[in-house]
């Protein structure tokens, strides 16, 4: 008997969650990041989860795609932040407001 | 209790205590150690889940890869701790964990019932095991195409990092 | 054949505008080319005028002319459920043919003047351009066979008008002038819109041959009442009022002198004023119908006095020939006033002749004077320009009414035609006669002073005074012939002359036979040589006083302050009005009132909603989830 499907996908949100209170809360631009790594990651868990319950390997695959997305955002996204941080000396969300109205 | 339901918890609570980790350190080297924790708990409950090859790449991309470019650009920067608190996140905090709680009860709740009465709650039907022959078999025939294209994402990814590196040089100079 | 013929006539200026109007450039420094191609132009067309005159004499007609001769179907389209169309159209008649003779002859020979009078002038080949221009759009005015096109040359002539007073537009007078010219020919204009609106309402048509049959039968709209055609007849002559500069809107003509004078004796004396003329003859059907005539006349004869009164203290030697202008077309509406079509357009012709030499030869002075206007700084000129003298002492005779040359027949007939007209017309001959007396009297002022004299050139003038070259003189020589002789030629039998047979198939010219007019020839005759002799008294050796000596003189000199008037009564109010009411109040209250009002209102909006883009990355975020957060407890909670 497997464990049912509805264990995975409460772990799922519930990490999901944490992420998001993390990008809501956090000033660091690099844990801003990782709290969007961590998402995607409970995003990942419910694709294999239902995935398993569907008996359709397609779920996997997408697990893939969203991790080689993922390797070249986190690239991206660490390099513009090597380049704030080369610019403005901080990388501090709060202080990153050349865009305010 | 079996075995299954053991380990999904043994991981479950690592991976959201390492989650909680993450965004409770103050310093980011801490935050990204505990992320690594994390993503090795997925890693064991993608076992459990019969997707072994998932959990492989899981290994090597996430904790690998990935985090080791976190850690590398952490000590690069030379990072200290933050002030604790900004301007706007103190205000934020509050509004940002009542949100939370609202999004998780909505994620359980989901989780819990909406997903009754489909096809999603029959587990018979489920496979045991996805070998990593299925997923290269898939990979190279049903999903050529965006396997093709993920390659270009990453060559542009790759691109884009040397010019926003290359263009700082210049304005140094 | 006939047709093709006056395509040609009517294209040929157009050509040579098109030529000088676009390659000027290129035509620059090469004044012989430039005003060869213009007078070339004009050429054509004379001969085409003059082949056109002869069949016409020979009784060819264009074919289709009866149902208005098409070339082109303009402008169709339906109103009230009733179709209409506009042609572009030709309606040559024994009128016309003499309207093409006038405009090409003396639009030629001014033509060939300006090559020499023009040279050296920056904007040669540009008035080479607006000359040929002109002469087309005055052939368009005359060739139509509806009022449409008549208006469209109306407005080309008055456009071409405007572009040559204007011409030195260097000079703040000539825009002034300019501008002056095209506001008070707009007030004419109206007037001509409105009665053209008025006949089209009436006949559903503007086409001559279909509102004159309709007319003549009775067979119209009555959108007025009974008095449909007064009103269309009134308008219309308002448009001639404007254009051939009649009172009360004559004001524009005399300060016209402003532009170059080969322009005042081809456009404001030759042609162009003399187009309301035309299209009263043009529209004589309805005049006769309406009876409006008798204003015609009285306004005509009122600016015949009135403006010779003026001219008799100008000393400006082409303002002087401007209120002579003004006060020989109030003959020609006389004329065609008292219905006797035949006698004005003859007084058109004549007047056409020998007001164009009269101008050309005070071009020629001013060539030799240094562009002096003033005559008082003249005098003794006939031994230094004797060409000159000779041709402008044919003008000023024919223009005074000396026996036998063409003033005399053609003013003649008018007089004569008033005399028996009828009614009010008795005081009309007698007015007719003092303006004759004036006429004498200013014309002969203006050579005595002159041409007569001491010399009272100012010396470095008179060092290089000379007579113009041959270019210039040989024009004035074929012009004078004309002057002298055409009335000969044409006029001899009054109403029963040549001319008068020649016209009369052209509706409504049927002059009639008021006895005998050798009577009226003589009292013309005395009345004309009495002024002539009256300026020899007085002003044989004598210059006029700078300074008027009493209060009628004054009054006289001054215009009877009709500018100063018009200034004070109509300009500035209206200006005031502009100022105040438009602009103050209209322009920058309420136009741009609302146009910063609603910027200033979006600015308020942005102000209060840039706050909202804090630049804060978080701030969007939280936007964000709440959304999310929304959004699902939407669906889940209230979808179903």
């Amino acid at each position: 008997m497997q464990l049912g499907l509805e264990y995975y996908l409460v772990l799922s949100a519930l990490l999901f969650t944490i992420g998001v209170i993390g990008v809501l809360i956090r000033r660091n631009a690099i844990i801003i990041f990782m709290c969007i790594e961590l998402m995607l990651n409970a995003a990942n868990l419910a694709f294999v989860a239902i995935s398993r319950n569907l008996g359709d390997p397609d779920g996997q695959l997408f697990v893939f795609f969203v991790m080689a997305v993922a390797a070249a955002e986190v690239a991206i996204g660490l390099a513009i932040i090597v380049s704030v941080f080369k610019h403005r000396e901080t990388i501090n969300v709060d202080e990153v407001n050349s865009l305010k109205g | 209790m079996n075995p299954e339901m053991i380990l999904f918890f043994i991981f479950g609570a690592v991976s959201l205590i390492g989650a909680i980790a993450v965004i409770s350190f103050r310093h980011p080297i801490y935050s990204a150690l505990s992320l690594i924790v994390t993503f090795f708990a997925q890693a064991g409950l993608f076992v459990l889940l019969g997707a072994h090859f998932v959990a492989a790449v899981q290994v090597i991309v996430y904790a690998g890869a990935i985090m080791v470019l976190f850690l590398f650009v952490i000590m690069l920067l030379n990072l200290g701790t933050l002030s604790a608190k900004g301007a706007l996140t103190g205000k934020l905090k509050g509004v940002a964990i009542v949100l939370g709680i609202l999004l998780a009860v909505q994620g359980i709740y989901i989780a819990v019932n909406a997903l009754k009465n489909t096809a999603l709650q029959d587990a018979e039907a489920a496979t045991e095991t996805v070998t990593t022959y299925t997923i290269g078999e898939l990979l190279f025939s049903k999903y050529l195409l965006p396997f093709e294209v993920t390659s270009l994402i990453l060559l542009a990814a790759l691109i884009g990092v040397i010019v926003l590196v290359k263009r700082e040089n210049q304005t140094e100079n | 054949m006939f047709e093709q013929l006056i395509i040609i006539l009517l294209i040929s200026p157009l050509v040579g505008f098109l030529i000088n109007g676009l390659f000027g450039k290129w035509l620059k420094g090469k004044e012989k080319l430039s005003g060869g191609i213009g007078a070339l132009a004009v050429l054509v067309s004379l001969i085409c005028s003059i082949i056109a005159f002869v069949k016409v004499q020979g009784g060819t007609t264009l074919p289709n002319q009866d149902e208005n001769g098409i070339v082109y179907e303009w402008i169709s389209g339906q109103l009230l459920n009733e179709s209409f169309t506009f042609n572009i159209g030709f309606h040559v008649d024994a009128l016309t043919t003499v309207m093409l003779l006038v405009i090409t002859g003396v639009g030629f020979l001014i033509h060939v003047y300006s090559i020499g009078y023009m040279h050296g002038d920056a904007g040669y080949t540009r008035y080479f351009a607006y000359l040929n221009l002109f002469v087309f759009a005055m052939l368009i005015l005359v060739l139509g066979n509806n009022y449409l096109m008549m208006f469209v040359g109306w407005e080309g002539v008055g456009l071409c008008s405007y572009l040559l007073i204007g011409f030195w537009y260097e000079k703040q007078s000539a825009t002034d002038a300019g501008k002056k010219a095209f506001i008070v020919n707009r007030i004419g204009d109206f007037g001509f819109l409105l009665g053209m609106f008025t006949l089209f309402a009436a006949f559903g048509s503007l086409d001559f041959v279909s509102i004159f049959d309709n007319a003549e039968a009775g067979n119209f709209q009555q959108v007025f009442g009974a008095s449909t055609l007064v009103i269309a007849t009134l308008l219309l002559f308002v448009g001639a009022v404007g254009k051939s500069a009649q009172l009360p809107l004559y004001v524009w003509l005399p300060d016209a002198m402003e532009g170059p004078t080969p322009v005042s004796a081809l456009i404001h004396a030759a042609t162009m004023v003399t187009a309301g003329v035309y299209m009263i003859a043009r529209s004589a059907v309805l005049y006769n119908i309406a009876k409006t005539g008798v204003v015609v006349a009285w306004i005509g004869v009122l600016t015949a006095l009135f403006a010779a009164i003026i001219a008799l203290k100008q000393n400006d030697i082409k303002r002087i020939l401007a209120y002579s202008t003004v006060s020989q077309l109030g003959y020609m509406f006389v004329g065609v006033g008292v219905g006797a079509y035949a006698s004005g357009i003859f007084h058109l012709v004549t007047h056409a002749f020998f007001k164009g030499l009269m101008f050309l030869t005070a071009g020629s002075v001013m060539h030799a004077m240094a562009n002096e206007l003033d005559i008082r700084k003249m005098g003794g000129l006939r031994n230094k320009l004797p060409i000159t003298h000779a041709t402008f002492l044919v003008g000023a005779l024919a223009i005074a009414g000396a026996p036998f040359l063409s003033g005399f027949w053609s003013k003649d007939e008018i007089l004569h035609s008033a005399w028996g007209a009828g009614g009010s017309s008795i005081a009309i001959y007698i007015i007719g006669l003092i303006t004759a007396f004036l006429t004498a009297f200013y014309m002969f002022r203006l050579i005595f002073v002159t041409f007569y004299g001491k010399s009272r050139v100012e010396p470095e003038v008179a060092s290089h005074l000379h007579e113009s070259p041959g270019v210039m003189w040989v024009p004035l020589v074929i012009l004078a012939i004309p002057s002298a002789i055409i009335g000969l030629l044409l006029g001899v039998g009054g109403h029963d002359s040549w001319f008068h047979h020649f016209t009369e198939k052209v509706a409504g010219f049927k002059g009639e036979a008021l006895g005998s007019a050798t009577p009226f020839m003589i009292i013309s005759s005395i009345v004309g040589l009495a002024g002539i002799a009256y300026a020899w008294t007085r002003y044989k050796n004598r210059v006029p006083s700078t300074e008027p000596t009493n209060t009628l003189q004054k009054l006289v000199a001054n215009k009877f302050y009709i500018d100063e008037v018009y200034n004070t009564f109509i300009v500035q109010p209206i200006k005031n009005a502009s100022h105040f009411l438009l602009w103050k109040l209209f322009d920058t209250g309420i136009i741009d009132g609302i146009v910063n009002g609603i910027a200033a209102l979006i600015r308020v909006i942005g102000g209060t909603l840039r706050r909202l883009q804090t630049g804060l990355v978080q701030v969007y975020i939280v936007s964000m989830v709440i959304g999310i957060v929304l959004f699902l407890a939407y669906y889940l909670f209230f979808a179903n």
